[in-house]
């Protein structure tokens, strides 16, 4: 290991806060109608795709209305996409041939995409057609993050107006966000991305001729398609050579661009961002490490000036990057260390299975709690094959809720919320009534941040536990004794929190795999919108009151202190003992099992 | 809930139109006018011919090549179609049995190298596809290949240095050597010394 891990999570993080300061800003301007004030032809553009959609955008929703509009457009991005994949052998721009996918997959895809999560079922490049990927993949990778993105805006306006009945107009919400925000964002990183060796074509792959011959064995099988079996069971295997490799190519960039701008995480190839396509180099590892958080930064930046007190940003993105560091540390620490079992084999370094050499271990365990931190989900590294804590790590981010900066959007309405959580609290212990930013905390409001903390922790593990106690289940598994466990967890936190990583040795593309973690990205995704828009709804009635001398001040070092309880209490007291029996388990066995 | 479903459809649609059809197109544009090697995948061109690409790792384990990562993807190593890791967790038997597999083949393989086996050439990278190995591996397996190709081992550790790739602008990732990039040089070397009755 050569790469500093201290020095690298300071260079990004230094960086990261350098951009997302005057993004933060941009995106006030857009969303607050200041930008197309401003510019007639942004007024223009903005107006066009209103009225050809016959609506008013000077209507202003109540929240019901709000929650509605984003639930109509995202069950519109579900059936198309759906369509797209069940169809995609008759639509053109195939220049693989690949078939129709099938029933219980693209359903999962299509929730995935759409939700936000990409969590991924099938091989990229084995399945999807360019025209697949491009108009529908790529268009929920911007539309679910122009969502979440909205959502935490119209959160953000319930704190900021007083007496108001509406939250703006989703609409126009959508629209600004994904013309002026999320698309001039993708078209720069893609281009960076393209000059660095991530392809950018419409063909379909490239056959070179290899310098010298591979010899590999395949399952010999019968005419109905069985595996053929020797004397004694095993699988009798036939000799190959090929002198060729089949280089899969298509529209990359782009897509890789908006994937980790939108914390979408679903890559073109099956490798995802581990794939030298995806990720040629350690310079577009970091391009794209600050892709992931740029938005969810800069919209903390944002919440501070819509809510007219940057220091309520500040606190907030405090409490996010002290948990981020800790959780890195954690993580770099654990990965650094050799694995007891293949030095004891005469083998040097740290563990390098599932990691690529121009990330090493720094750069990769950097990717793995920064696109756990968020909702992201690309990976540069297989996670199933981290060490047990540094799996475990990022396993235990995505369970937080990602509130650590989190997805577009979704961090900060997460994190908002156990802000509120954190105000009820301290409310409690010195018996007054909760007040954040400037706004009683009563009843309704309690109800609906219950809802939302209690909602993904159930799908969780209660998926987990179906999963392991059903046959179906268990048979996805591929890695035996605790970590087998901790796949199964993975994948159902992963689902239900809407990031889409895996511990990918486990088989999900099964019909049952494919519907309940369908399921689970649903509703942890929009038990999460809904209440959340309630909440906001209930908070713009409300009158501002203005800051008195009972009121506990929610800017300082004791509010970042208590926000951080409170995400790490809830989350403690949800998982500890599920994590106990995946990872630590596992940790403890490979260090003091003998 | 109908007064939402005509904006919905239409501003599904025109959103798809400019995000799935016109950003994909104009990105593909302009990448193919300003960076045409870099967006059709960095191929290697030799003698008019696609003979690899500078980002994709290719297999080796003939003697007298570098050989790269071990690769887990199916039905042969370094598939370029269907890329992947092993998923293999860290107290996996598999694991274990697959890394005692390649320490015995390149214990027999290079029976010069000296010292423990660097870890990149016994665990599997996490495409499959992987190009580099660390110039500790490289240079592992220096002595071996020399004496394949019948070249002084100081030769061959030169090439291997100028072949080492530091850290991204000094600062991001590991340093690597290209193992395509390293067989192709000592192919040309390799040619040199046969051209070259001098020599």
């Amino acid at each position: 290991m050569n790469a500093d891990p201290w020095f690298q999570m300071a260079l990004y993080l230094v960086v990261l806060l350098l951009l997302a300061w005057p993004l933060g800003r941009w995106i006030d301007g857009v969303l607050s109608g200041r930008l197309s004030r401003r510019w007639r032809w942004v007024d223009k553009t903005e107006g066009m795709f209103l009225r050809l959609a016959g609506t008013n955008a000077n209507e202003d929703m109540p929240w019901w209305r709000y929650a509605f509009a984003i639930i109509v457009f995202n069950l519109i991005g579900v059936l198309v996409v759906y369509a797209l994949q069940r169809l995609q052998q008759w639509l053109p721009v195939n220049p693989t041939q690949m078939g129709a996918v099938s029933p219980d997959s693209s359903f999962n895809t299509a929730v995935s995409f759409t939700t936000n999560t990409n969590w991924q079922g099938y091989g990229g490049e084995t399945t999807m057609s360019h025209l697949t990927q491009m108009a529908g993949l790529a268009v929920q990778n911007f539309l679910s993050a122009a969502t979440g993105i909205v959502v935490a805006i119209a959160l953000i306006r319930g704190f900021a107006r007083g007496r108001a009945e509406g939250l703006g107009n989703a609409w126009l919400d959508l629209v600004r966000t994904t013309l002026w925000i999320l698309l001039p964002l993708s078209c720069v990183i893609a281009l960076i991305l393209a000059s660095q060796g991530v392809p950018q074509t419409l063909a379909g792959s490239a056959t070179i001729r290899t310098l010298q011959a591979t010899h590999y064995q395949v399952p010999l099988k019968d005419a109905s398609g069985h595996a053929m079996l020797d004397a004694r069971g095993a699988p009798r295997m036939q000799e190959m050579t090929t002198t060729t490799q089949r280089i899969a190519l298509g529209p990359v960039a782009s897509q890789e661009a908006i994937k980790e701008l939108g914390t979408n995480g679903g890559g073109f190839f099956n490798a995802n961002s581990a794939h030298p396509f995806e990720n040629p180099s350690p310079l577009t590892n970091f391009v794209e490490m600050l892709a992931i958080f740029l938005i969810p930064a800069a919209l903390v930046f944002t919440f501070g000036r819509m809510v007219g007190d940057r220091r309520q940003g500040i606190a907030v993105l405090a409490a996010m990057t002290i948990l981020f560091v800790a959780l890195y540390a954690g993580g770099v620490v654990a990965q650094s260390q050799p694995n007891p079992l293949i030095a004891h084999l005469g083998v040097s370094g740290p563990s390098m299975e599932g990691i690529e050499t121009r990330f090493g271990t720094v750069a990769s365990m950097l990717f793995a709690t920064i696109t756990t931190s968020a909702s992201c989900g690309a990976v540069n590294a297989m996670h199933d094959s981290l060490m047990p804590l540094a799996g475990g790590a990022p396993l235990f981010l995505i369970q937080l809720g990602e509130v650590v900066f989190g997805g577009v959007g979704s961090g900060l309405y997460g994190m908002l919320i156990f802000a509120v959580l954190a105000v009820f609290i301290a409310g409690l212990m010195i018996g007054r009534t909760p007040e954040y930013l400037g706004k009683k905390i009563g009843m309704y409001e309690m109800k609906m941040v219950a809802i939302t903390i209690l909602a993904v922790p159930l799908l969780v593990l209660a998926g987990t536990a179906i999963a392991v106690l059903a046959q179906a289940g268990r048979a996805g598994v591929l890695n035996p004794g605790a970590h087998g466990f901790s796949e199964m967890l993975y994948a159902f936190s992963s689902a239900a929190n809407n990031n889409g990583s895996a511990f990918a040795g486990l088989s999900v593309d099964t019909p049952f795999y494919n519907v309940l973690l369908a399921i689970a990205m649903w509703f942890g995704r929009f038990l999460i919108i809904v209440p959340v828009l309630a909440l906001a709804g209930g908070l713009a009635r409300k009158p501002r009151l203005a800051v008195s001398a009972g009121t506990m001040p929610t800017h300082g070092p004791l509010f970042v202190i208590l926000l951080i309880g409170a995400v790490l209490l809830v989350g403690a007291l949800n998982y500890v003992p599920a994590l106990a029996l995946g990872p630590v388990v596992e940790h403890l066995m490979l260090f003091h099992g003998h | 809930m109908t007064s939402l479903l005509r904006p919905a459809l239409v501003l599904f649609a025109m959103l798809t139109l400019v995000t799935g059809i016109v950003y994909p197109l104009a990105i593909t544009g302009v990448a193919q006018l300003a960076f045409p090697h870099a967006a059709n995948g960095s191929l290697i061109m030799r003698e008019g011919k696609p003979i690899g690409s500078e980002l994709i790792g290719q297999d080796f384990d003939a003697p007298g090549y570098f050989r790269g990562r071990p690769s887990a993807t199916v039905p042969m190593p370094y598939n370029a179609d269907a890329s992947g890791g092993s998923n293999l967790g860290p107290t996996n038997p598999a694991l274990l049995q697959d890394v005692r597999q390649r320490i015995a083949a390149l214990r027999a393989a290079e029976p010069d190298a000296t010292g423990p086996v660097p870890g990149d050439l016994v665990m599997a990278s996490a495409s499959g596809l992987d190009p580099d190995i660390s110039p500790q591996a490289a240079h592992w397996q220096a002595a071996s290949v020399a004496r394949a190709r019948g070249l002084p081992l100081a030769k061959v550790n030169a090439l291997i240095d100028a072949h080492v790739q530091g850290p991204s602008l000094g600062l991001f990732g590991e340093p690597r050597v290209n193992v395509l990039a390293l067989n192709l040089a000592l192919d040309d070397v390799t040619r040199g010394v046969e051209h070259n009755p001098r020599r």
